[in-house]
This record gives structure tokens, C-alpha cells and sequence, in this order.
């Protein structure tokens, strides 16, 4: 590489220059396929930091990080996360903030508790265990969380009051309500079949989609990809517009439906607990064989859940006109409003949407306790932000990206599975995190600034 | 006869303004930035719309083009009386406005920009595709060498934004425009292409109102030049009938040409 030697002649001169110019001449290459690959270089840069902190996790754990055992759990615990942040991704691009979720998640997993577990079986009659209680408990859930969160929306947009004053508000509103409500009470159990939205196992019923299933929405989601990229790569041939090289198509492709199938191959590589398999096979007259009964738990409902969930935000914000105003009033509010957007039910919007998000989450997060306690989802707002932060959503607003912040919520997941295995202590944990949070920000930064 | 009486409809049957604004009166607080204004513009003629800092022109506009209605006072496109209470409104009557800050979202790329408010969907959804198609037709037209249709349009240079803001104006089908500021931002050779583009817009039949500071460039394209002063309008005059530097009185001093001094003109020419 003869680029690189001017690089390495000068480095004794201007050290900190030139050893950017080197890496940048050294990368020339890279850069050139990663531009014809058309991909978001900042969401491969977050693809690369995930792959060392899991081999880094697992070689320092001696192997117990990447287990199929470890992979699922961390899955279910980045959802509830990963899937509040889709939506705090808008509300951040936006230009807005939203610190309520956590107090949010908190009173409609505790509302939702109560209706399951006292509303719908004892104050109107209908009895316990239900079918369709689970439908009507987060049908409700959602209605309710879109509604205070739309509330929080209305007083931003048409009330004029900054979102951070608003929702940190809600934080105590939300969160106080809960205390004054309950009394302390935890309401528990909650319905089984609610249950299985935490991934949890009830008898022999378990929160997961199981072997064939599992394999049968991996194939659907390839299919759907493959889909997507030849009918847009038509029509841009029907305008007669530049398209990807076909390798670069290709290569996407692959790697994209590899991903998917390997999550699959993961989960299902994770076998039920030794109890609930031994269970399952005596119910269903499996015999069991001598090597011991090695049952596919397959892919958890909180992360169906959280595929569902991204689909639908990922599609909002991309495909449809709610999506491309909330990033024209991110990029520039006075621009929006020129052009004709309404700003302000925009806005609402984006807040009755995570509203409506917290709720999927609380639903997640009570199943998986089989309880509503008085504090669910404290602190869970940070937690919130950071994933959508680190997965490279902007405060000056107008730019982030929902896969980005599922990205961020398994990179932060990550880090603290990976010191739990490491036996850190909490305390260390959050110092880490919080570093990671400024870093990533900060290296984030100093790359767009050498971009532009 | 120097200054003009505003048309009004009837005393000119054969030809009705697009646009008319008759008594637009604006204040901010206590501060009457517009204050009893009527201005007129018709089919395929640039009216000069000229005045220093803070004489209200920019004002004026902006309740043409609904960014904020005006208090008091009347609008008529085409003779008929008309309410414009936001841009969608301006827009639906045909009346397209470049701002001078362009007002562009600087992290979308050219053909959301174009489209910004007015997006092309196909079965519910953004046809970026449909979109594309267009941007690349209209922006071709005003500058060929225009190629980042996919880039934020925040990484263009000063004359590539200008396009899009212009393009965005120009597309659907606009009656009237007003440009504010035009080449403010612009070097001579994009100066010189947007010019060019005002003849061409104007030979079209659109009615442009023209926002500057630059009293060369509207002498060089406008028919009839309005002054503002103190948020008043000093009068609109033929550009054949005046002088530049009469112009700058009127400017300056806020005086019709008719009562300028031969001491103030002499002034004025330094």
C-alpha cells in the first residue's frame, strides 16, 4: 500500500494528524466497498463494536458469553429495552426528549396487572384465566399508554412546554400515582397466558415460539428482505436510476438472511429447562432417550414482540409521511412548518407513540415477573435513551435510526450481561456503562466532524 | 404619471391581477412592521419588491405566502377575495415562496425536500422512487450538473441548496412566486443562472415578486419596483420611468420621487 507510507513518513512530525491520515489511507480500500455496499458506515461501525465486545466477553468468561444459553437470555433482556427505544429514537429526532418512560411503564404495568388479575375476573365477573384476557389486557394497556403519552404530547406541542420539563413531570406523576394506588401492594399472579409475553414458562407452556416455528419466521423474515431489496431495486430500474452492484446486492443480502437464520439457530439451540422438557415429553407421550431430552426452546415472544415492533416503527418513520416530517422537523422545525406539516399533532404523535410502546414493554416486563411491583421500570428511562443514543440517534435532532437503536439496546445489554457473568459488581457496571454512553457520542462526533 | 394607483378590479377588465394585497397591516407587539400596504403583480411581470433593513418587505410576504397572516387587510388571487391562514393554504391558491433561508431540511436528501408536505405515496406509502424521478427532472432543468439526489442536502454548496429550494417552488405548477433574496448567497455565475431563470419563469406567465436589497438586480428584471419605508409603502413605480438613484431616495429617505430636492438627489448620487 503506497498510500500508506507518506502517512508514516510524516508520523514523527504531526503524530495525532498523521496517524488519522494513515488510517484513513489504509482504509481507502474499505471505504470504497462499504460505498458501494450503500450501507450507513456509522450502523457497520456498531455491528463491529458488538462483535468485539462479545468475543471480548467471551474469552475473558472462558467461553460462557457466547452460549446458546447466554445469547437467549440476553435477547429477552435487551427487548423490553430495544423496544421502547424505537420509539424514543422519533421522539428524539424530533428534537424532543421523553423521561417519562420508565414512570409510564411502571403505572400501565401496574394498570395492566390490575386489570387481569382484579378488573376483568372480580370487579366485573368475568372470572380468571380467560382467553381472551391477555388481547383485552394489552389492547387496553396500549390504548392507555398512548393516551398519557399523547397527553404529554398535546401540553408539548400545543402547550408550548419544553418536553424535558413536561416529562420529567410525568416522571413523578406517573411513578407517585403507582405509590399512591397500590400501596405497596404487588399484584400477583397475573394470567398465564399474559404470562408467556414475558418468555417465561408456565407447566409446560413456554414464552417461546419453539423449533419449527422459529425456523418458519426466520425463512418469512428472508423471504420479506429479499422481497423488499428486488422490488425496490425494480423500481429504481423502472426510473432508470443507479442501483447497487449486484455482488454489493448480493452480499447484503446474504449476510442480512444470515443474521436472521443464525438468530434463529441460536434459539433454538437453547434447550428447555431439564424439568419442563421432562414434563412436556411425559404430556405428550415423547419418550425420553438415553442421552437426555433435548427440546428447542426456539425464539422468546418478547423478542417477536420486538421484531414486530420495529417493523412497524421502522416502517412508520421510513415509508410513510409521519415518519419524514417527525425527520424534516428534526432537521428543521421553521422548514417544516413552511412547507405545510403540522408540526404540533406531529409532535403529539411521536409522544402517543411511545406512550403506546412503554405499554408493549410494561406488558413484557410484568409477564416475565408474573407481578406488577411499585417499581417497575424505574430508571429504565436511561436506559432508554442510551440505547437510542449510542445506537447513533442525534439531540440536535433530525437524525437516528430505529434498527440503530435495537443495535444500541443489545450493545448496552451486552455489556452488562457480560459483567454479571464477570461477577461486576453493580456499581462498576453502571460506571462502564456511562463511559461507554460519552464515548460513543464522543467518538461519534469526532468522526462526523472528520467526515464533514 | 409616476406613481401608480393600485389596480383595482374593473378599472382594468382585460387584465386581473394574480395577486393583489390590499391594506395588509402586521405588527408584532407594539411594532407595526406592515402597516396599511397594497401591492399588486400580474401574469408574466417581476415586481421589484425593494426597501432597507426592517422596512417590512420580508414581512409583507410572509402573509402572502402564509407564514404569517397579516392583522387587517384583504388578498385576492385572481379577483377573487381569498383567506390564507397557513403556507398549505398559499400553496393551494398556486403561490410558492423561496425563502431566503431557503428553508430546507438540511438532513433529508433533494427529492424530500422538493416534496416536503406535497410526498408522492402509492398504496399509503412514500414513493421515494416516484419522487426521485420528478426532482431529477426539475432540478435538471435549472442546474445539469446537479448529480447528490440521495445526499442530505445539508453537504450541497450554496447554489445546489438554492436549486433545491427553487426546484421545490417551481414544480407544481405555481402562478405566482416570491423570491426573497434569490442571490444573496449565490456567486456570479449561479447569479447569472438564476436570472436567467426568473426570464424564463416570467416568458411562462408567472407573476414573481422579487424580495432585494441589490437594486441592480431588480432594475435588471423586475417591470415595476415597490418600495417600503418604515413599514409603509412609498410607492410602486415604472422601472422606465425612474432612475437608480431616484429609487435609492425612495429607499433611503422614504420620499416618491416627485418630492425629492435636487440637494437630495445630488446626495444620494455622492
Amino acid at each position: 500500500m503506497g498510500a500508506t507510507v507518506p502517512g508514516e513518513a510524516s508520523a514523527e512530525g504531526a503524530p495525532a494528524r498523521s496517524f488519522l491520515t494513515t488510517i484513513s489511507s489504509a482504509l481507502a480500500p474499505v471505504t470504497g466497498v462499504v460505498r458501494s455496499l450503500e450501507i450507513d458506515t456509522r450502523m457497520l461501525g456498531m455491528i463491529g463494536a458488538l462483535i468485539v465486545i462479545w468475543v471480548s466477553f467471551n474469552i475473558v468468561s472462558g467461553g460462557t458469553f457466547l452460549t446458546a444459553r447466554n445469547l437467549w437470555n440476553l435477547s429477552v433482556q435487551s427487548a423490553s429495552i430495544a423496544i421502547m427505544a424505537t420509539g424514543m429514537v422519533l421522539v428524539i429526532v424530533s428534537r424532543n426528549i421523553d423521561l417519562s418512560v420508565g414512570s409510564m411503564l411502571g403505572f400501565l404495568g401496574y394498570t395492566m396487572a390490575m386489570f387481569q388479575a382484579v378488573w376483568i375476573p372480580q370487579s366485573l365477573g368475568l372470572g380468571f384465566e380467560q382467553p381472551f384476557t391477555w388481547v383485552l389486557t394489552l389492547v387496553i394497556g396500549i390504548a392507555l399508554g398512548a393516551a398519557i403519552g399523547g397527553l404529554q404530547g398535546f401540553i408539548v406541542a400545543y402547550g408550548g412546554v419544553p418536553s424535558f420539563i413536561v416529562t420529567l413531570g410525568g416522571l413523578l406523576v406517573w411513578r407517585g400515582l403507582i405509590f399512591r394506588y397500590a400501596q405497596g401492594q404487588t399484584i400477583a399472579p397475573l394470567d398465564t397466558t399474559f404470562q408467556m409475553l414475558g418468555g417465561g414458562t408456565v407447566g409446560t407452556r413456554v414464552g417461546a415460539l419453539g423449533e419449527w416455528p422459529s425456523w418458519t419466521l426466520g425463512v418469512v423474515m428472508c423471504v420479506a428482505i429479499v422481497y423488499v431489496m428486488i422490488s425496490s431495486r425494480r423500481r429504481r430500474r423502472r426510473y432508470a436510476f443507479p442501483v447497487r452492484a449486484i455482488w454489493a446486492e448480493l452480499l447484503v443480502g446474504a449476510v442480512t438472511c444470515g443474521a436472521v437464520l443464525g438468530i434463529v439457530l441460536v434459539a433454538n439451540s437453547y434447550p428447555l429447562p431439564v424439568n419442563v422438557a421432562i414434563q412436556y415429553a411425559e404430556e405428550h407421550g415423547i419418550a425420553i432417550p438415553p442421552g437426555g431430552l433435548f427440546i428447542p426452546t426456539g425464539v422468546a415472544f418478547p423478542v417477536v414482540i420486538m421484531l414486530i415492533v420495529t417493523l412497524v416503527v421502522t416502517f412508520l418513520a421510513t415509508r410513510r409521511r409521519f415518519g419524514r416530517y417527525v425527520y424534516a422537523i428534526g432537521g428543521n422545525p421553521d422548514a417544516a412548518a413552511l412547507a405545510g406539516i403540522n408540526v404540533r399533532r406531529t409532535i403529539m404523535l411521536t409522544f402517543a407513540l411511545m406512550g403506546s410502546l412503554a405499554a408493549v414493554s410494561a406488558a413484557v416486563q410484568t409477564a416475565r415477573l408474573n407481578a406488577a411491583v411499585t417499581n417497575l421500570g424505574v430508571q429504565n428511562e436511561l436506559d432508554v435513551i442510551s440505547a437510542a443514543v449510542i445506537g447513533g440517534t442525534s439531540f440536535s435532532g433530525g437524525i437516528g435510526t430505529v434498527p440503530g437503536a435495537i443495535l444500541g439496546a443489545v450493545v448496552m445489554q451486552s455489556l452488562r450481561s457480560g459483567m454479571v457473568l464477570l461477577l461486576v459488581d453493580s456499581p462498576t457496571q453502571d460506571i462502564v456503562v456511562g463511559i461507554v454512553l460519552v464515548a460513543a457520542v464522543g467518538l461519534d462526533a469526532v468522526v462526523r466532524r472528520r467526515v464533514n | 404619471m409616476l406613481i401608480q394607483k393600485p389596480a383595482m378590479p374593473g378599472v382594468a377588465p382585460q387584465r386581473v391581477p394574480i395577486v393583489e394585497l390590499r391594506n395588509i397591516h402586521v405588527a408584532f407587539g407594539g411594532v407595526r412592521a406592515v402597516a396599511g400596504v397594497t401591492l399588486d403583480l400580474y401574469p408574466g411581470e417581476v415586481v421589484g419588491v425593494v426597501g432597507g433593513n426592517g422596512a417590512g418587505k420580508t414581512t409583507l410576504m410572509r402573509t402572502l405566502s402564509g407564514a404569517r397572516p397579516p392583522d387587517s387587510g384583504q388578498i385576492f388571487v385572481n379577483g377573487q377575495p381569498v383567506t390564507i391562514g397557513n403556507p398549505r393554504d398559499a400553496k393551494a391558491l398556486g403561490i410558492e415562496t423561496i425563502y431566503q433561508t431557503l428553508a430546507l431540511a438540511d438532513n433529508l436528501d433533494a427529492p424530500a425536500n422538493v416534496f416536503l408536505g406535497r410526498e408522492v405515496t402509492s398504496a399509503a406509502t412514500l414513493n421515494d422512487a416516484a419522487m426521485e424521478s420528478a426532482t431529477r427532472k426539475v432540478i435538471g432543468r435549472l442546474n445539469p450538473n446537479f448529480k447528490n439526489f440521495k445526499t442530505p442536502v445539508l453537504r450541497l454548496s450554496g447554489g445546489q441548496r438554492q436549486a433545491v429550494a427553487i426546484a421545490r417552488a417551481i414544480h407544481f405548477n405555481a402562478r405566482a412566486l416570491i423570491m426573497d433574496e434569490p442571490t444573496a448567497a449565490l456567486g456570479p455565475a449561479e447569479t447569472a443562472q438564476v436570472h436567467a431563470l426568473i426570464r424564463q419563469l416570467k416568458s411562462e406567465g408567472i407573476g414573481i415578486f422579487l424580495v432585494s436589497h441589490d437594486i441592480h438586480d431588480v432594475f435588471d428584471l423586475s417591470e415595476r419596483i415597490s418600495v417600503m419605508y418604515h413599514g409603509k409603502l412609498v410607492g410602486t413605480v415604472n422601472k422606465n420611468d425612474v432612475t437608480t438613484d431616484e429609487v435609492l431616495g425612495m429607499i433611503i429617505l422614504g420620499k416618491p420621487p416627485t418630492k425629492l430636492t435636487q440637494q437630495e438627489l445630488a446626495e444620494l448620487h455622492g
